[in-house]
């Protein structure tokens, strides 16, 4: 794991894209195959079952540094990442006690993927004798591996350039061979490097991704180029029917097969060859259901039938990525919307049980940006996000590129609140307090309403930070109580009734927009507001 | 009896000697532990100070300063105290303060480190019956890398970016780690890989060390002309407030990277505006802090500048010993110490963008040693967090 760890050291070092690339392109080159598939493995996302839980963890560890478990926490508060914090506070033994560390695979097999099937008792040793062998950079490493929360700042997009320039292919077919399940063997690895791989019939196409439009929409040229679609809130799906098999890939290249049944019923009445691109929605009739409704058919193995009936569910189907066995992704999307008219259609035209499962996106028509912005001033009424905006002579990307498909969202909702606690933050804002309980007013008291992570600048932050910690009243744990004093304009997507919430009330994606200096906190929005909001939004 | 030291308003004071060690308003006498603007403040009508400090403190407290010189354990009495003065090894000059009377023996360590430095005399453990020490970096996480390997580190990076044609410009204070990076890089070799160009503040004060015979790798002033013309393949050595500004105009392409010990932490590392940071700091680690404690025999310790409660509950709740903190105005931290890194960073930050050196990063120490008048400025206005919580030995 030596390799691996300076790898992951070396990505952490720089700032720059092209290091990352050329650090990861050489360790994927030259790493032996058994290892560089399981750093392949974690640096895609693709998880190992949680080891431990952080707190014994953190019990372990301090007892084993001889430290009381309140220091540790204190550390743990300064560093903001609890890896990281676990590798520096034990000491560590002199190189020449330490042995040689296992390559990766077999720190896999013998360290980490037993771990979750000891008991305490077995684990406890097994893992302290592993911290002690390693060296603060690789325990750091390890202890990412069995925690389960492997981000280091490189995306999947950038992992597959680097293999795809190790082995000497487009980036878009190594994603395509990456792409979906499979096993983290030597095989495996060498079949990413072939160069004639025949595709896994299963596998996925890579997503492509919006963009949000942050610009005035006539400054992408004319109106008639564009296809406009409404912004649904599902889950991006994509169908896949090749071999007579139907399979069903989230984004995050899951198989959701099993959560969907009646899409895979979708799928199966596809011909051969066919894979489509849209999303999961909750439907009843002609209604579309909220995502809290969709949510209840998340993170299932099996859907009984009461939830199938009480939540049912269509794919809007918007793209069409393969027709016939033909990978259609290069042709315009003009071409490609009327290929997926035709599928959708033949397959409504034979099937119309399947009518409340399959529906096609639709185009809003428009003649020009005006007609369009009045569009998207409905969308709230309509339950929409917004509006989709695609290109109509794009071909269908690899990952988030500019410049094609843009979201071009409904303004959100806003709310003035006020700070009333304040923790310190994790990674890059660790030592910062950053996260902010802001709370609208009720008669003589505050109540909260939402809490936010982001949308200060870092200078402002740090104003904050400053101000917090002078200004404290009371700590609870790392959780500091401040007077009200400062303003803050909150934007969200969503306002929905609560019984979890004191106030009653639950926001979609709260974020600071402004720190409103300009207010008293007297003008700070009331709950009364806030719950004429949710009448009309909600 | 009375404490030999007593915290005011002025700084540490010894009301046996009549006499302030470190302190921040004009006093009439003081005892100095070294350069940095947190602990050398003008205007006092005398300053004891180590020998080997004296060109520092001229430079900083001016030509006409009046300074009192000792040497390495020389012993001289204020009234009835028995002061002098050991080697802290934190930067050229520094010094821990011995002070003796009526059999009972106090040592302010001021800032110490025990690590490798060939720019100064190094750190001598004191044995004492009570120790004030420092806690910059007074948590268990905090654990130096041996200096040697970071110094590789920094020669592969300066390297890297001359092939790529980059300026290697490396963000330090301009007392004290500005030379210790040039001596450590002198001593793996890396001292004639290419031209070493300083900005103003470390130049002056990299004068002053060649004048003293600390043998440095040669060095020359970043004119416009000189940085032009080494443009990709010079190493810069700068304090953080020139990072950003104008003057950086003038090397090209550049990879920037700081030296400090704050870097440490990754978090903290990823907040700075740098590609690279190097762990190099001219403080005690945590096994550092453990050790002196040990070895001083003291059976009494004052914590001051930085993790101060942490360390506090921990000597006494882990280690049963009486331990207290003593409060100091240069602090951003408040209470809790908590803001070790994130203090720093608002110094940091605050050097970057207001043109002073603060917070280059290394914590509230050295951070505001600012070869302009600046530094304290900022300091000060930070100062008020720890006023505020003024905690001295009364519940210890």
């Amino acid at each position: 794991m030596k390799r691996f760890s300076e790898l992951v050291w070396a990505l952490d070092a720089s700032n720059r894209t092209n290091d990352k690339v050329a650090a990861l392109a050489a360790y994927f080159r030259e790493a032996p195959p058994e290892d560089a598939v399981w750093a392949l493995h974690v640096l895609t996302g693709r998880r190992v079952k949680r080891a431990i839980q952080g707190g014994r963890l953190r019990e372990w560890v301090a007892e084993a540094a001889d430290l009381p478990l309140w220091l540790l926490e204190r550390s743990y508060e300064q560093v903001g990442d609890l890896a990281e914090t676990l590798a520096r506070i034990l000491p560590e033994r002199p190189a020449a006690e330490r042995p040689e560390p296992l390559p990766l695979h077999r720190l896999f097999a013998e360290r980490v993927l037993p771990l979750p099937e000891l008991d305490d008792e077995e684990k406890r040793p097994l893992l302290l004798t592993s911290l002690m062998e390693l060296a603060i950079p690789e325990r750091f490493v390890f202890l990412k591996l069995i925690t389960g929360a492997f981000r280091l700042g490189v995306g999947t997009r950038l992992v597959t350039r680097a293999l795809a320039r190790a082995a000497g292919v487009e980036p878009a077919a190594m994603a395509h061979r990456i792409a979906g399940q499979w096993e983290p063997t030597a095989e495996t690895y060498r079949a990413f490097f072939a160069d004639d791989s025949t595709d896994d019939p299963a596998r996925p196409y890579p997503f492509f991704l919006a963009h949000p439009l942050e610009r005035e929409p006539h400054t992408l040229g004319p109106a008639a180029e564009w296809q406009a679609e409404w912004k649904w809130d599902g889950i991006r799906l994509q169908v896949i029917r090749r071999g007579g098999t139907s399979l069903l890939w989230s984004r995050g290249e899951e198989l959701v097969s099993g959560q969907f049944p009646e899409l895979l019923e979708v799928a199966g009445a596809l011909p051969d060859g066919t894979v489509l691109d849209g999303e999961a929605m909750a439907w009843s009739g002609e209604i579309p259901l909220g995502f809290d409704q969709l949510q209840r058919r998340l993170g299932r193995k099996k859907v009984g039938p009461k939830l199938l009936r009480e939540v049912p569910v269509a794919l809007n189907a918007y793209d069409v990525m393969e027709v016939g066995g033909g990978d259609v992704r290069d042709r315009p999307l003009r071409e490609r919307r009327r290929l997926l008219e035709e599928v959708v259609g033949r397959v409504r035209a034979d099937r119309l049980d399947l009518h409340a499962h399959l529906r096609i996106s639709e185009t809003i028509a428009a003649d020009d940006w005006e007609a369009l912005a009045t569009a998207r001033g409905e969308a709230r009424e309509r339950g929409v996000e917004g509006l989709m905006l695609k290109r109509l002579d794009s071909v269908y990307g690899v990952g988030r590129v500019r410049g094609t498909w843009w979201k071009w969202k409904v303004e959100p909702l806003t709310l003035d609140t006020v700070l009333v606690y304040a923790q310190a933050g994790r990674g890059r804002r660790a030592g910062l307090h950053t996260d902010y309980t802001l709370a609208v007013r009720d008669g003589d008291d505050w109540v909260p309403i939402a809490k936010a992570y982001s949308g200060l600048s870092d200078a402002e932050l740090r104003r904050m930070d400053r101000w917090i910690r002078r200004n404290t009243i009371e700590k609870f744990g790392p959780v500091r109580s401040v007077p009200v004093e400062h303003v803050f304009e909150i934007a969200f997507e969503g306002i929905r009734r609560s019984t979890r919430h004191k106030s009653g009330i639950a926001l979609r994606f709260p974020r600071i927009a402004r720190w409103r200096t300009d207010k008293p906190v007297e003008e700070a929005d009331t709950l009364d507001t806030a719950k004429a909001l949710l009448e009309v939004h909600g | 009896m009375s404490d030999l030291l007593t915290p005011t308003d002025s700084g540490l004071y010894c009301e046996a000697g009549d006499f302030f060690v470190d302190p921040w308003r004009p006093v009439d006498r003081a005892v100095v532990t070294h350069g940095h603007a947190d602990h050398a403040r003008p205007g006092s009508r005398a300053y004891l100070c180590a020998r080997e400090g004296v060109s520092i403190l001229r430079t900083r407290l001016g030509e006409e300063a009046p300074l009192e010189p000792i040497g390495w354990g020389e012993t001289v009495r204020i009234g009835p105290v028995a002061v002098s003065l050991h080697p802290a090894g934190h930067i050229r000059g520094s010094a821990q303060v011995r002070l003796e009377h009526r059999g009972e023996v106090w040592v302010v360590t001021g800032d110490y480190k025990h690590g490798r430095d060939p720019t100064c005399t190094p750190y001598e453990p004191v044995r004492c019956n009570v120790l004030i020490t420092e806690s910059t970096f007074g948590l268990p996480i905090y654990r130096w890398p041996d200096p040697r390997e970071v110094f590789r580190e920094i020669r592969a990076w300066w390297a890297r970016n001359r092939e790529e044609g980059r300026t290697s410009i490396l963000f330090s204070y301009a007392l004290g780690k500005a030379q210790r990076l040039l001596a450590g890089l002198h001593e793996v070799g890396a001292g004639g890989d290419g031209p070493i160009l300083l900005h103003g503040a470390v130049d002056a004060l990299t004068r002053r060390y060649e004048e003293d015979g600390v043998p440095l790798p040669p060095t020359e002033y970043a004119t416009v002309e000189r940085s032009k013309a080494e443009r990709g393949r010079a190493l810069v050595i700068a304090p953080p407030s020139a990072g950003g500004s104008s003057w950086m105009r003038r090397f090209g392409a550049v990879s920037t990277a700081f030296a400090s010990g704050w870097v440490l932490v990754r978090g903290n590392r990823r907040r700075r505006a740098a590609d690279r940071g190097f762990v190099l700091s001219d403080h005690v680690d945590w096994p550092e802090l453990m050790t002196t404690i040990e070895e001083s025999g003291a059976d009494r310790i004052g914590i001051t500048h930085g993790f101060t409660a942490p360390v506090v509950r921990y000597l006494r709740e882990s280690k049963g010993i009486e331990a207290w903190e003593v409060p100091t105005r240069f602090v951003g931290e408040g209470d809790d110490g908590g803001g070790g890194g994130g203090g720093s960073d608002d110094g940091g930050e605050r050097g970057r963008s207001g043109g002073n050196e603060r917070g280059s990063g290394d914590g509230r120490s050295d951070g505001n040693e600012g070869a302009d008048a600046e530094g304290a400025g900022a300091t000060e206005e930070t100062a008020d967090t720890a006023d505020a919580v003024p905690r001295g030995k009364s519940d210890a």
